[in-house]
């Protein structure tokens, strides 16, 4: 906490009272009589970072889009700089100075970093763009960002999502801008990678920039924040308490309405005479990774951990053939699976829950239901035609068993937050009658009252004879449910051992080491 | 683990997460209403009606009789066949350019396989299979370039258009090759019932899209491809031999097409079918199927096709030429479309 003692004395402090840049009070906002926001109460003050909590649906990207001018609130009011304003459109957001990172970046691949910096607002004289100086001035911003590597000419689209986050951050910047609004920035981005955005934070609050950021990471709250507001159903359950002063305890239950443990369901031992079910055997992958082996047994857990490019992903995306093995094989109860065929994996018994949900896993306007019969949508037909009724059954079945809400099969899934969705999957591959299941990053974007229970299902799948493979970037997962680790680090397998013997520290420094060797 | 698990199996802990509740009716009753199936085709429902009272009263008694009626199914049921593959297509996220060639190239191939040799000494069904394994063909080997030789379905089908037309008026030698069949004739334009034999063709390949669309297999991963390839393909889904056939479907329906043209106009012609894709594309989209796929309905479909035969059919009623109908036809894609975006946004606000 000594960084944040630093920015208070920085700041500029009229006697107790700190002038409010943002005072936000009882913003109400409904969609066709459903109400998104029910009262919220928000003040962020020049220089502070302040993170807004709450689980999925609380209301955290409606409050963003009210602040951006994207939507309007129905009642309350917005006084910025001790006036009271109306957003009504993004660019009077900007004018005023607010700029809005979102959660999907808003970059355009196929431009420079220069060209989308000053994209809408090209530095020009009569029509022609001046770029020498738009390059000068990108330079100068990404210094300031600490980015000062970055080429203004490089094209976006090259760049790690990390990289992406440090342009719409510069082009945030090159508007002149008192308040940035961050939508859970640390997502898409490895340990590393957030230390990197915890750095550029600081820069900015330095400079007198307020962030408000936000997230479901506890954790990030203790290491960045100075104030917290935390929402519930629309409403702050508390709005500006230090973060200093508050437990971990406290803003869960504030988060949640109720206490939660996070902690990691017991491991079960698994049965001396368990059959082996997965086999993957000198597997590799031209340029990625090389010579990865390891085994499964029914109800045992493997996990993968290893930073972000170390290739883990990939691995478990090669396992199921969805990216084509260069060398080695994969067998799952003997039989060998023919490389590069998600189709023959699937019809092993191998299913996958991929790392991106949304974009790779689920059919988001399709209902419920239909998401979790994808995989065996053959086995409710006749000759081909098929029975809907006995989907809907099935997957209402399977609501009920991994409390699936809402339970209603018919919903879109588009319309359930991070926990639900990836139930879904989970139940796809139930219904489908898996006997792997390859987990990449399985809570991700899932808030953390939800991932208890999302550790209990998978444990418990476990327990019913799978065999389970996870992927996480966050270790302390791996650790928590995996009986093997492997190690994984710049594309091979470190070291392969049971959880119990090493902690997040050792991993962290086997990976480093194996990264410098 | 074979079986799905049961509740006393897999209790789950007993908290659970408060799911958004109600969120999805975050839209004014209007747009729910019209993003539902039935209200997007009330909406096509009413613009066929609006067109319907403006030919009646405009044109009189020569529009409101049961034999125009006739001649507006049968001007629609061409360009409806085809549509019926096209949604598919669409559904799936791709589209097919080349329809009309295909068609053209159909009708070549039929009628030149009808008058060498074989029309004394075979029946003309053989005529008819000729055409339609045309159209299937030239759909394969569309759906081959596009799923496993990975080209944009644009191109693919564009390279088809240009080359289907090319191969059909070379086999023509630029002539009109007479349908000289008078059973086949006589049978295309024949009725049953009081309703022509061509109504009937539309009417059972549209029934026929509509079961496979919506209660098949085939139909649903139709529609998985089209709303998110990726998770189609990960769900164990072959994605690559799905949209194979999916173009084998266009080409065929193409080829049926093919058939009811040479039935209409008793001539095969390299010239058939040029520029039936636009319409057959436009019909798709003003009955409410997305381009970029995942949504789509046959019905849908069947009323964009209708719309614009009833249109065709009041404007010629009143004596105005086709350029005005073009303009007509151009106005009432950008409504539709406006309408759509309007109206059927999908999926929640996240």
């Amino acid at each position: 906490m000594r960084r944040k003692q630093a920015c208070y004395g920085r700041r500029v402090i009229k006697g107790d009272q700190v002038s409010a840049l943002l005072e936000v009070r009882g913003i109400t906002k409904s969609f066709a009589g459903v109400h998104a926001l029910r009262g919220v109460d928000l003040d962020v003050r020049p220089g502070e970072v302040h993170c807004v909590l709450g689980q999925n649906g609380a209301g955290k990207s409606t409050l963003i889009k009210t602040l951006a001018g994207v939507h309007r609130p129905d009642q309350g009011s917005i006084a910025w700089q001790g006036e009271v304003v109306e957003i009504p459109t993004p660019e009077a957001a900007l004018e005023l100075g607010i700029a809005t990172m979102y959660q999907e970046l808003d970059v355009v691949d196929g431009l420079t970093i220069s060209e989308n910096i000053f994209l809408g607002h090209e530095l020009a004289r009569g029509g022609f763009t001046k770029r020498s100086e738009a390059a000068r001035q990108t330079t100068e911003l990404l210094r300031r960002l600490g980015h000062a590597n970055l080429s203004p000419h490089t094209e976006v689209g090259q760049l790690s999502a990390a990289n992406k986050q440090i342009v719409s951050m510069a082009r945030a910047l090159s508007h002149d801008i008192k308040l940035i609004i961050m939508d859970e920035p640390s997502a898409v981005l490895d340990t590393e990678e957030v230390k990197n955005l915890f750095h550029v934070v600081k820069e900015l609050t330095s400079e007198g920039i307020a962030v408000v950021y936000i997230t479901h990471r506890l954790e990030e709250i203790r290491q960045i924040g100075d104030r917290i507001t935390v929402l519930k159903d629309g409403r702050s359950m508390a709005s500006g308490i230090p973060v200093a002063d508050t437990p971990t305890a406290d803003l869960i239950r504030l988060m949640t309405g109720r206490e939660v443990a996070n902690v990691f369901p017991p491991a079960v031992p698994i049965a001396a005479d368990a059959p082996l079910v997965l086999d993957v055997d000198g597997l590799g992958l031209a340029g990625v990774f090389s010579d990865v082996s390891f085994t499964v047994r029914a109800g045992e857990i493997v996990g993968l951990a290893g930073l972000v490019g170390s290739g883990r992903s990939e691995i478990i995306e090669t396992v199921y053939g969805a990216r084509k093995a260069t060398a080695g094989t994969v067998s799952v109860g003997g039989k060998k699976l023919r490389r590069g065929s998600v189709v023959s994996a699937v019809e092993a018994g191998i299913g996958l829950s991929p790392e991106e949900r949304k974009s790779q896993g689920l059919v988001l306007d399709e209902p419920i239901f239909v998401n979790v019969t994808l995989s065996s949508v053959s086995r409710f037909a006749k000759a081909g035609f098929l029975d809907e009724r006995a989907e809907r059954k099935v997957a209402s079945e399977q609501i009920e068993a991994l409390e699936l809400r809402p339970a209603n099969p018919d919903r879109a899934a588009r319309t359930l937050s991070g926990g639900n969705q990836q139930k879904i999957l989970l139940a796809r591959w139930l219904v489908h009658g898996t006997r792997v299941l390859l987990l990449d990053e399985p809570t991700r974007g899932v808030d953390v009252g939800a991932r208890a229970e999302i550790y209990t299902l998978i444990r418990r799948l476990a327990a019913a004879g799978n065999a389970v493979v996870i992927v996480s970037s966050e270790i302390e997962e791996v650790l928590g449910l995996a009986d093997t680790v492997l190690i994984i680090s710049d594309g091979r397998v470190l070291q392969t051992l049971p959880a119990s013997q090493i902690d997040e520290h050792g991993v962290l420094d086997l990976v480093m080491k194996g990264t410098a060797a | 683990m074979s079986e799905p698990l049961t509740t006393p199996d897999l209790g789950g802990p007993p908290t659970s997460v408060n799911a958004p509740s109600g969120r999805n009716s975050e839209k004014t009753g209007l747009q729910k209403i019209m993003s539902g199936s039935v209200g997007r085709n009330l909406g096509l429902v009413l613009a066929l009606l609006l067109l319907v009272v403006v030919g009646a009263v405009t044109a009189g008694e020569s529009f409101t009789t049961f034999s125009n009626a006739l001649v507006i199914l049968r001007q629609a049921s061409i360009i409806g066949v085809v549509s019926i593959g096209m949604t598919l297509v669409i559904i799936a996220g791709g589209i097919d350019l080349s329809v009309g060639s295909v068609l053209g190239l159909a009708s070549i191939v039929a009628t030149l396989a009808a008058i060498q040799d074989l029309a004394d000494q075979t029946h003309w069904i053989v005529m008819i299979v000729i055409a339609l394994a045309v159209g299937l063909g030239a759909g394969l080997i569309n759906g081959v370039v596009i799923a496993y030789g990975n080209v944009v379905a644009f191109m693919a089908t564009l390279a088809m258009l240009v080359a289907a037309r090319g191969l059909a008026e070379i086999l023509a030698e630029r002539r009109t090759l007479i349908v000289e069949d008078r059973g086949f004739v006589s049978f295309m334009n024949s009725d049953v019932i009081g309703v022509d034999v061509l109504i009937w063709i539309f009417a059972i390949v549209a029934a026929l899209g509509w079961v496979i669309l919506n209660r098949t297999t085939f139909g649903r991963r139709t529609v998985a491809i089209g709303g998110n390839r990726e998770a189609a393909r990960l769900a164990g889904i072959n994605v690559k031999r799905h949209t194979m056939w999916l173009y084998a479907i266009a080409g065929l329906c193409a080829g049926i097409g093919a058939v009811m043209i040479l039935g209409r106009t008793t001539a095969g012609s390299s010239t058939h079918g040029q520029l039936l894709e636009l319409d057959v594309i436009a019909a798709v989209v003003v009955g409410g199927t997305l381009l970029v796929g995942g949504r789509g309905t046959i019905t849908g479909t069947v009323f964009g096709v209708l719309i614009f035969a009833t249109l065709t059919n009041v404007f010629v009623q009143n004596n105005l030429t086709s350029s005005v109908q073009a303009v007509a036809k151009g106005i009432i894609i950008v409504v539709a479309v406006l309408l759509q975006q309007r109206f059927a946004k999908p999926g929640g606000r996240d």
